[in-house]
């Protein structure tokens, strides 16, 4: 327990200390919204939304699908493929030091990350454009975690495969920009030609985004059950897999 | 200090594809001495302090390691070693403090790592990121975490690789200080001087099998060659007009063939390396070529040591 809470202050501080990693984490989804927050306002738009919420109060929820991407598919395939390759994690492997314990550590420091983007955002929101929301806190942030704990899965398994921390980082971009693009995370599905639409069916961030969103909205889990079985389905499969595959060097 | 077998090794191998990294590897190691494995790169020393360490599988033979089975008791024994790596790094902006206290707490029992900082004289470099310490304070960062569970053995792979002779000669002193303080030292090294000077026992390694394994004075004195006389040649003072080449070769190593005491004489170019025994072979080899008419300078007077060692067993120098 000792090591675990050491690990996870260590390695949080390590990650404030790289100002790339803060910044694309952090601070780029709410720069984006305060972007598209003045160009578009938050006046309640139910002919585009189908609600009655405007362009911030749905960005929120899935930008907050960004944070997860960028966390999950950039940041852990690169640190953790580049800490195998500079030899870091060998110099743990020769002390007592659990693998599950660094992978528990890590995995709570990128939690906290992701989460803490997710508050910049949402008080970035209610401070300048009155956010709204409809559903409970508690169900979306247990979306949220779900979410998280599906994607970063799918980070470590990436990392694991990459033999390089170069590779990781190319194989994170090309799957996690177009998955931005195409999944409602970075903009509206609405804007997008319908056979396009189509493709966000088969996108694992695009139910990140429907679960999210739709519990922001105030949706029912029951309604959401799709996204819910999907992501949870990543997670467990993906936990299996990518435990089973991480290596120390 | 009671010699007491805490490290053995029987009939190592590992090969990667075809390369037989250990080709059948056996050894012994008692508690508190400073054990070395010489060799070339590529001699196999690295995989066999690691298959020793438990992070490297052997394909066959036995290793315990205070009774432990390096991979079975892989965890356990961990709690008990102390390893520093060839190759590896800790992440670029963690303090060195911050490194300490977290390897600390990997482990069951460890030292007060303040003391250990000041021992390694890193007590003012406490606060600087890892990647802003020099060769020297990086490997004297990891010779602190190889220590901070206080282990029984402590394994140095090419721990002054890259230092210079100054930083060099303060790490000798820091490993001799390691073992005062009654913990085994097993270290790697391709520097024959190192090993010379301080480890109590050698193994000299060569396409991974151990060719030699003594104490380094023992090595030296079954080559049976106490001594070694290098000059260089500039030319007769009968024709100092002749340049050193052609004084080279007008040279003719058998004048001192017959001096008493030699036993080998090599040539290389104008370089003259005389190999022989006895105390007043200096003086009779200065005698024979003064007589000669031959001119040289640079003359010194060497002792045998494990470089000669290796180049004997296996017919070429270790820098190659």
């Amino acid at each position: 327990m000792r090591s675990f809470r050491k690990l996870f202050l260590v390695q949080l501080k390590l990650y404030l200390r790289e100002p790339v990693a803060f910044f694309f984490s952090l601070a780029y989804p709410a720069l984006l919204l305060l972007l598209f927050g003045y160009i578009y306002g938050n006046e309640p738009a139910p002919e585009f939304w189908g609600r009655n919420f405007g362009t911030v109060d749905a960005s929120v929820p899935a930008y907050t699908g960004i944070i997860i991407g960028t966390v999950a598919l950039m940041g852990i395939p690169i640190d953790t493929a580049s800490s195998r390759e500079n030899g870091v994690l060998r110099r743990y492997r020769a002390t007592p030091l659990r693998p599950a314990i660094y992978l528990a550590a890590s995995v709570a420091v990128y939690l906290l990350v992701a989460l803490l983007g997710m508050l910049i955002l949402v008080v970035t929101g209610k401070l300048i454009f009155d956010l709204r929301i409809a559903g409970a806190w508690l169900n979306v942030l247990a979306a949220f975690l779900l979410s998280a704990l599906a994607f970063f899965a799918i980070g470590y398994i990436i990392a694991s495969l990459a033999p390089t921390a170069r590779i990781a980082q190319v194989v994170g971009m090309v799957i996690f920009f177009p998955m931005m693009f195409l999944s409602g995370a970075g903009m509206p599905l609405q804007l997008l030609p319908e056979n396009l639409r189509r493709v966000s069916d088969f996108l694992p961030l695009s139910y990140v985004v429907r679960l999210i969103q739709g519990l922001w909205f105030g949706d029912p889990w029951a309604e959401l059950w799709l996204p819910s079985v999907i992501l949870f389905g990543i997670f467990i499969v993906g936990t299996m897999i990518a435990s089973r595959l991480f290596r120390w060097e | 200090m009671q010699a007491q077998e805490i490290i053995t090794v029987e009939n190592l191998y590992k090969h990667y594809g075809q390369v037989k990294a250990v080709d059948g590897i056996s050894l012994q190691i008692s508690a508190s001495e400073i054990f070395g494995m010489v060799g070339p790169n590529g001699s196999g020393k690295t995989t066999t302090i690691e298959c020793i360490e438990g992070l490297r599988q052997p394909d066959k033979g036995k290793v315990r390691v205070l009774g432990l089975d390096p991979e079975k008791d892989f965890y356990a024994l961990r709690e008990i070693i102390g390893v520093q790596l060839q190759a590896c790094n800790l992440p670029a902006r963690m303090r060195v403090e911050e490194a300490l206290d977290l390897f600390a707490s990997f482990y069951q029992h460890s030292v007060d790592w303040r003391a250990l900082l000041d021992d390694l004289g890193l007590t003012e470099k406490r606060r600087s990121f890892y990647n802003q310490l020099s060769g020297g304070q990086k490997q004297r960062l990891f010779v602190a975490l190889a220590l901070i569970n206080r282990p029984n053995i402590v394994f140095l792979d090419e721990l002054t690789t890259g230092l210079d002779p100054q930083a060099r000669r303060a790490t000798w002193d820091l490993v001799r200080r390691i073992r005062e303080q009654g913990t085994t030292v097993f270290l790697t090294t391709h520097f024959m001087e190192e090993a010379e000077r301080l480890c109590d026992r050698v193994a000299i390694l060569d396409h991974g099998r151990v060719i030699a394994m003594d104490t380094p004075n023992s090595l030296v004195s079954q080559l049976g060659m106490s001594r070694r006389v290098t000059f260089e040649i500039n030319g007769h003072s009968s024709g100092a007009t002749k340049i050193a080449n052609h004084a080279a070769s007008d040279f003719n190593p058998a004048l001192l063939g017959v001096v008493e005491g030699v036993q080998k004489v090599d040539q290389d170019g104008n370089e003259v390396v005389v190999h022989g025994k006895g105390n007043g072979l200096v003086g009779e080899l200065v005698r024979a070529l003064e007589n000669a008419g031959v001119s040289f300078t640079n003359l010194r007077s060497e002792q045998a040591n494990l470089e000669d060692v290796f180049l004997a067993l296996t017919g070429r120098a270790i820098r190659n």
